[in-house]
């Protein structure tokens, strides 16, 4: 059996705004092993991000950490003062593709000076030697080793998408967190960019979280999906029980709501509806609002996490 | 076979290019970018005709020009047998204004902040004197809405745009469009902002306004599968030009342009099983520059069944390759 590389328990991230105290993450927990990809869907609003952000130790001001804990490869992140997640656990253990990455190069530095950057800053390394990794790793990618010399302006998106997912996994880092990481691209290079990371994952054993609102995306990559609603996983497991024998009815509906590409679907089914404002949210199933089963005990008590077959796990009180 | 609704002819759309002062003194010709080249279809009533292709491909300029955003360098746009491209003053242009609608990609800033629903959906109808008195309007936006499913309208037409979610925005931009009682409406991504469940309502929301009031749509998208799940017709197109077009099941099913099947094999599904294989994607390198564009079949350099001193010499036309179904590609059959 392959070890947990990272295992959260009961995490909670709130934003203290002025306008009220914002639930983005409560109560998250779930763990992820060697060589594994697990991909996390939602709607936009649901936390998935902030528990991207969170998971780097790094939550967006106003958020903090209010409790629970984030264990990579056995140690305890939440809690470590801001220096020692610099220089030990940020990029070095865990690292982020972040949503829009690619823009974010900077146009005045060449690829070179900005992936050798972090080798420099964690690894001492001579800019020489730097440079060869850097080099070794645009390779890896997919990409010609002169393109440390080329300016971000000088790449097309897919290419300077390589650069970001190559300085992500510069460091070695146990698990990566990619967020988003084909959104505005058109769809063949998606298509190869997601190719590009399977490859990843089996030439290098990566262990991934993939975070992103399409459901088809994720079905191309992820071993283990879970399904957040309102700042709460409310269905987790084996890919194939997810698209297959999904249990949650958000989770069902979600999957109701993609149109085929080579099947007829006479009608999309949508949910009524938006998502909760996390300030306040709705008593008992955050979902009960939207849910066409609701009971009254959805709307009293919250429904737990339970085990419902081998490996998949599913919050409702219809279960 | 009725007239149809909207015929386009051989459209053309150049960008120039500016060169320099020293470009110009040594007599270099003028550049273009050529974002349409040459594209020719027609959507019938009732039907919805979609636009398909990846960034620069065209298509959004194709519809700007059958809205008369821009002004086409050559061809002709055909309204109800009516060409458009010779209108010419304000007033012709605005009754054609009228006829065709547009909804936009983004419904965060397609509509004004500052305006309330109300304004937002009054505002067509002063322009266009419609309604006499303010309660004619009244009464006109308040069906619009419900048409939308803004429902009770008069809660809403007092709200700002912020004060609402992004699918309630889509479907005001929607009955912006609705109001004007328009023959022909363009739709540009309207729900690649969206997300999955607010994107099928809108979808639906489309698909019985289309069937309820005949509206007739050019659906502009990079969206194979909302494409096949909302239109009749699809067009695929690539730098410039329409490379295959044809019955929407018929294109994806059966399609015959090798990047009409690059594009296909591309299309993201919902399938797990398939998580450890690494997609083939018969296709080559990446999209060139609409102002460099290939000699002889434009997609050749990336086309993996290129023949050479035919593919990279002679433009292919678009033909009809079965029944209502059209390639542009000298192997079509052959592959």
């Amino acid at each position: 059996m392959a070890r947990t590389v990272l295992e959260v328990k009961d995490l909670k991230m709130y934003y203290f705004t002025s306008r009220g105290v914002v639930r983005a993450v409560d109560n998250v927990s779930f763990e992820l092993k060697k060589g594994e990809v697990l991909g996390l869907a939602g709607e936009s609003g649901c936390g998935k991000s902030s528990l991207g952000f969170t998971l780097m130790g790094m939550p967006t001001p106003p958020g903090k950490i209010v409790g629970g804990s984030v264990k990579i490869d056995g140690r305890e992140i939440v809690g470590l003062p801001e220096d020692v997640l610099r220089r030990e656990i940020r990029w070095q253990k865990i690292s982020m593709i972040f949503q829009g990455a690619m823009n974010a190069l900077n146009p005045v530095y060449t690829i070179g000076y900005q992936m050798i950057e972090p080798l420099i800053y964690h690894k001492g390394m001579e800019k020489e030697e730097a440079l060869d990794r850097a080099m070794k790793y645009l390779e890896l990618v997919g990409l010609s080793p002169e393109i440390v010399y080329r300016y971000p302006h000088e790449l097309s998106g897919g290419m300077k998408q390589r650069v970001v997912i190559a300085t992500a996994l510069i460091l070695e880092p146990e698990v990566v967190i990619a967020d988003e990481p084909t959104t505005a691209l058109d769809v063949v290079v998606q298509a190869q960019i997601i190719n590009l990371m399977k490859k990843l994952k089996k030439e290098l054993g990566l262990s991934m979280i993939f975070i992103t609102h399409d459901l088809s995306i994720l079905a191309e990559i992820s071993d283990r999906v879970a399904i957040m609603y309102a700042g709460k996983i409310i269905e987790i497991g084996d890919s194939q029980k997810i698209y297959y024998e999904p249990a949650h009815p958000y989770t069902q509906k979600l999957l109701a709501a993609i149109p085929r590409l080579h099947e007829d679907v006479d009608k999309l089914e949508f949910i009524p509806g938006q998502p909760p404002n996390l300030i306040k949210p709705p008593s008992g199933c955050r979902f009960h609002p939207r849910c066409p089963y609701a009971m009254q005990v959805c709307r009293e008590q919250e429904p737990e996490l339970k085990e419902i077959d081998k490996d998949h796990y599913a919050a409702c009180w219809l279960l | 076979m009725a007239e149809p609704i909207l015929k386009v002819e051989n459209l053309k759309k150049y960008f120039p290019i500016k060169r320099g002062l020293l470009g110009a003194l040594r007599g270099e010709p003028p550049r273009f970018v050529r974002a349409v080249d040459g594209v020719s279809f027609e959507v019938h009533k009732q039907e919805v005709f979609a636009l398909v292709g990846e960034s620069g491909c065209g298509k959004t300029t194709t519809g700007k020009l059958v809205m008369k955003l821009l002004e086409p360098t050559d061809g002709k746009i055909y309204l109800e047998g009516k060409d458009v491209t010779e209108l010419r003053t304000q007033e012709e242009i605005k009754a054609y204004r009228r006829r065709v609608q547009m909804i936009f990609q983004d419904p965060f800033s397609s509509l004004n902040p500052r305006f309330r629903i109300y304004d937002v959906l009054e505002e067509p109808l002063l322009i266009h004197g419609i309604g006499e008195t303010r309660a004619e309007r009244e009464e006109l936006i308040y069906k619009a809405l419900e048409m939308v499913k803004i429902v009770p309208p008069e809660d809403y037409v007092g709200r700002h745009p912020h004060m609402l979610s992004g699918g309630q925005r889509q479907r005001v931009a929607i009955a912006r469009a609705l109001i004007l009682n328009p023959t022909f409406i363009v739709a540009d991504e309207p729900v690649s902002m969206l997300d999955v469940s607010i994107r099928a309502e809108i979808l639906e929301l489309m698909k019985e306004l289309k069937e309820k009031m005949g509206v007739t749509y050019l659906y502009i998208t990079h969206d194979l599968s909302t494409a096949r799940y909302f239109a009749d017709y699809i067009a695929v197109m690539y730098l410039g030009r329409i490379v295959e077009m044809g019955p929407a099941k018929v294109v994806i099913d059966n399609p015959i342009h090798p990047y009409t099947r690059a594009l296909l094999a591309a299309v993201p599904e919902p399938i797990p099983e398939r998580r450890n294989i690494i997609k083939e994607l018969p296709i080559r390198g990446e999209v060139p520059s609409a102002v460099n564009i290939p000699p002889g079949c434009r997609f050749h350099p990336r086309c993996i069944y290129m023949e050479k001193g035919l593919c990279d010499v002679k433009h292919p036309q678009l033909v009809e390759y079965e029944h209502n179904h059209w390639v542009e590609c000298w192997l079509a059959g052959k592959i």
